[in-house]
């Protein structure tokens, strides 16, 4: 009964099953179905290596710091980086008093409670507070960008594909959409040409970003350090800075596995050979003898588990 | 019950003896998982999976109680919280790739032992309630995989939390009043946060409640093995301690090192990047997905694209929870006397290409819902079906059964060579009861 019935059920499912089949089929095979314009114009991120990538990875604190001044003097204009604070910095070379300096010149203050009066205002901010955000609300966020909204960025390098190699190649990736062709030599039809507002940009899913070329320009930023300012170098560090505040305990990360696998890796080791020390001699039942098919008996055994019998 | 041959648990200090006498703990553990637990001599590596799935189990409970001291289930503050404890918890990054990752690995080790139980027809007499008690751990298990996450309230939770109660809405007249019963209103909100965080803490131990009678119920009939033959002598079992818990021992070991790696390496691999952008109810993602363990159900869901008599969205429905629930009537599906996929060649053939056709299924599973992957999974889904409710129903009638070995001690000496019964005559002797 069970079987007829799971029969019928059976018949039942692939029937419906197979008839979504022929009228998909019919459907793919008699209507034309062109590449859509994402498909044949949008790139994967650039294979970038990072100093932070592969299991010995350690994030690089000079490079860090020059890309924490590419967030201060550029993307920070629109961006907030919410889920870290000022404090944070210390862990990328940042000294104590350098960052009590951070945060007090930082150029957007933060909400408060006017003492006095019970009033909103605003005050410097402290080590203890998170990056503010420009905007007050999503709102003028809005208003201030055609109606685009910048996303924060402190989780940014894990919450896109690519991470950031998807970072770096999207700020440097703009393209001229009137001349540009992808690697077919197709020309961007112009129907699809970035509307008012938007950029197009190659990297980004849908080609059309609202966000304009943040970096313009080489030299846009005078680094600290010295080193060549070049808008593919500005890029690639205010990645690594946004990978850092996305997985700010990778470093932590990657130390302990290495010491878990090593761990492990020797357990097992002892554990295997544990296991073929307590089989030698069990692998192969004992020769038959009398007493085999008496299931009183204990002969089935090695004489290394000592059985009482029953 | 145990075999005769099995040793009777015997305090080793007095101590024991005292406790023993009082309560008889001891003698429980000794009997089920120690020296008096009888267990088929020739078990190979895939016999090591149920205490991987049990250690899995476990590891989720005892990260999963630590999470929650520290994740605050409110719509508001729950993205927050987990990035707290991702920043600023002491080893909280651990403890939360550890639980994350935990639960890709509990389903990986809990497919292989399913199959493993499907290739040695683990489900036949007499162990069909193991078999159903262990397809009610998968179904509480997927609950509670599919609410944890939802817990960290990103884009693919709440967005996936609002395609899969929206399962639910497909079943005619009552179908949506069910829906806003389970969140709590008409969209994942902090009701739904609320409720699903509290089941999802009290699953684990219901599941825990049913692995026990999942092992109870094994412990009747004890362990089957690789030739499906019954124990007939003490020449065919060791007792579980030493042999099975030093080569579980060596088996967790090897677990540990890919999950660690995994864990470590790759924390998010598995993962999917929209879950860390903030839950958004006014921007859908392009593409959503669940969790890798649900895209073979997935792609069942979303192979059934025409209307006839039903709505398509509610065969799909109905595909998708068949697909699971079949499993309960395996037992009476198929009636081959042979257990094991070794003696049954042509089983062997069409168990492979389930193997096969199930992991397409997760692959087209993953996929967005476009050709000619729609099509790929609308024959994956078939083969699914016809394999459980066609194939095996004819084949287990008809298919011709190599000879058994008449003992799993001959079996273990000869090699499969050794056969004393003629082919398709149930290897049933009298086993000690």
């Amino acid at each position: 009964m069970v079987r007829l019935i799971a029969f019928l059920v059976g018949l039942g499912f692939c029937f419906i099953a197979g008839f979504s089949l022929i009228t998909g089929a019919i459907t793919y095979l008699t209507e034309p179905h062109e590449e859509s314009v994402e498909h044949k114009f949008h790139l994967e991120a650039r294979d970038l290596a990072f100093s932070f990538d592969g299991p010995f990875g350690k994030y690089d604190d000079q490079q860090l710091q020059r890309g924490f001044q590419v967030y201060k003097e550029v993307c920070s204009s629109c961006h907030s980086l919410s889920l870290v604070s000022f404090r944070n910095l210390s862990e990328i070379g940042y000294g104590e008093p350098e960052v009590k300096a951070i945060a007090n010149q930082w150029q957007i203050e933060v909400p408060s409670i006017d003492p006095k009066t019970g009033e909103a205002s605003s005050r410097k901010a402290i080590p203890a507070d998170a990056f503010p955000s420009p905007y007050p609300n999503e709102t003028a966020a809005r208003a201030g960008n055609n109606n685009a909204l910048p996303p924060d960025l402190s989780l940014i390098a894990k919450a896109r594909h690519g991470g950031s190699a998807y970072v770096a190649s999207l700020l440097t990736g703009y393209r001229d959409p009137a001349t540009y062709k992808n690697e077919k030599g197709e020309a961007l039809p112009a129907e699809i040409r970035p509307g008012q507002g938007l950029h197009f940009n190659p990297y980004f899913p849908n080609l059309n970003i609202a966000m304009p070329p943040p970096l313009a320009a080489d030299g846009q930023v005078t680094y600290a350090d010295g080193t060549n300012a070049t808008r593919d170098q500005m890029a690639k560090d205010v990645s690594a800075f946004l990978a850092w505040t996305a997985e700010p305990r990778l470093e932590n990360r990657h130390r302990t596995g290495l010491a878990v696998l090593i761990f492990l890796l020797i357990a097992t080791a002892l554990a295997y050979m544990a296991y073929q020390n307590i089989w030698a001699g069990a692998k192969q039942p004992p020769a038959r003898g009398d007493g085999d098919d008496d299931f009183a008996s204990g002969h089935g055994h090695p004489p290394t588990t000592g059985q009482k019998h029953l | 019950m145990s075999f005769p041959w099995a040793k009777a648990y015997q305090p080793k200090s007095g101590l024991m003896r005292w406790i023993d006498e009082r309560l008889p703990l001891p003698r429980l553990v000794f009997n089920s998982i120690g020296g008096g637990y009888e267990v088929p001599r020739n078990l190979n590596y895939m016999w090591n999976f149920a205490v991987l799935a049990g250690f899995a189990l476990m590891l989720q409970i005892v990260t999963g109680i630590i999470l929650a001291m520290h994740y605050a289930p409110a719509g508001t503050l729950a993205f927050q919280s987990v990035e707290h404890i991702m920043r600023d918890v002491n080893q909280g990054w651990l403890l939360r790739y550890a639980h994350a990752n935990g639960a890709s690995f509990f389903f990986i080790v809990t497919y292989i032992h399913i199959f493993r139980g499907l290739y040695y027809g683990s489900y036949k007499a007499p162990r069909e309630l193991v078999w159903m008690l262990g397809v009610v751990i998968l179904l509480l298990m997927m609950a509670t995989a599919f609410m944890g996450y939802v817990l960290p309230w990103g884009q693919m939770s709440f967005w996936g939390a609002k395609v899969i109660t929206g399962l639910f809405g497909a079943i005619p007249l009552v179908g949506e009043p069910i829906q806003q019963w389970l969140l709590g209103g008409f969209a994942p909100d902090n009701a739904a946060l609320n409720r699903f965080f509290s089941l999802h803490y009290l699953l684990p131990f219901v599941i825990a409640g049913v692995v026990i009678l999942h092992i109870w119920a094994l412990h009747i009939p004890g362990s089957n093995n690789p030739t499906g033959v019954d124990i007939k002598s003490p020449r065919d079992t060791l007792p579980f301690h030493p042999y099975y818990t030093a080569k579980d021992g060596f088996g967790l070991g090897v677990f540990l090192i890919i999950y660690a790696a995994v864990t470590f390496y790759a924390p998010n691999y598995l993962g999917h990047a929209d879950n860390y952008i903030p839950a958004n109810p006014l921007s859908t993602p392009a593409h959503i997905v669940p969790e890798w363990y649900f895209w073979p159900f997935y792609a069942i869901l979303r192979a059934f694209t025409v209307d006839f008599i039903l709505p398509a969205k509610l065969w799909g429905v109905l595909a998708m929870f068949s697909a699971i629930l079949l499993l309960f009537f395996l037992p009476w599906i198929d009636r081959s006397p042979v257990r094991s996929g070794n003696y049954r060649p042509t089983f062997q053939k069409f168990f492979w290409i389930l193997v096969a056709d199930v992991l397409v299924l997760g692959w087209v599973g993953g996929l967005p819902a476009e050709e000619p992957y729609v099509m790929i999974s609308q024959l994956a889904t078939m083969y699914y079906f016809a394999h459980f409710l066609i194939i095996l129903p004819i084949l287990s009638a008809t298919e011709r059964t190599l000879p058994l070995p008449s003992s799993i001690a001959d079996s273990v000496l000869h090699g499969q060579q050794a056969e004393s019964q003629p082919a398709g005559t149930t290897p049933r002797p009298a086993t000690a009861e």
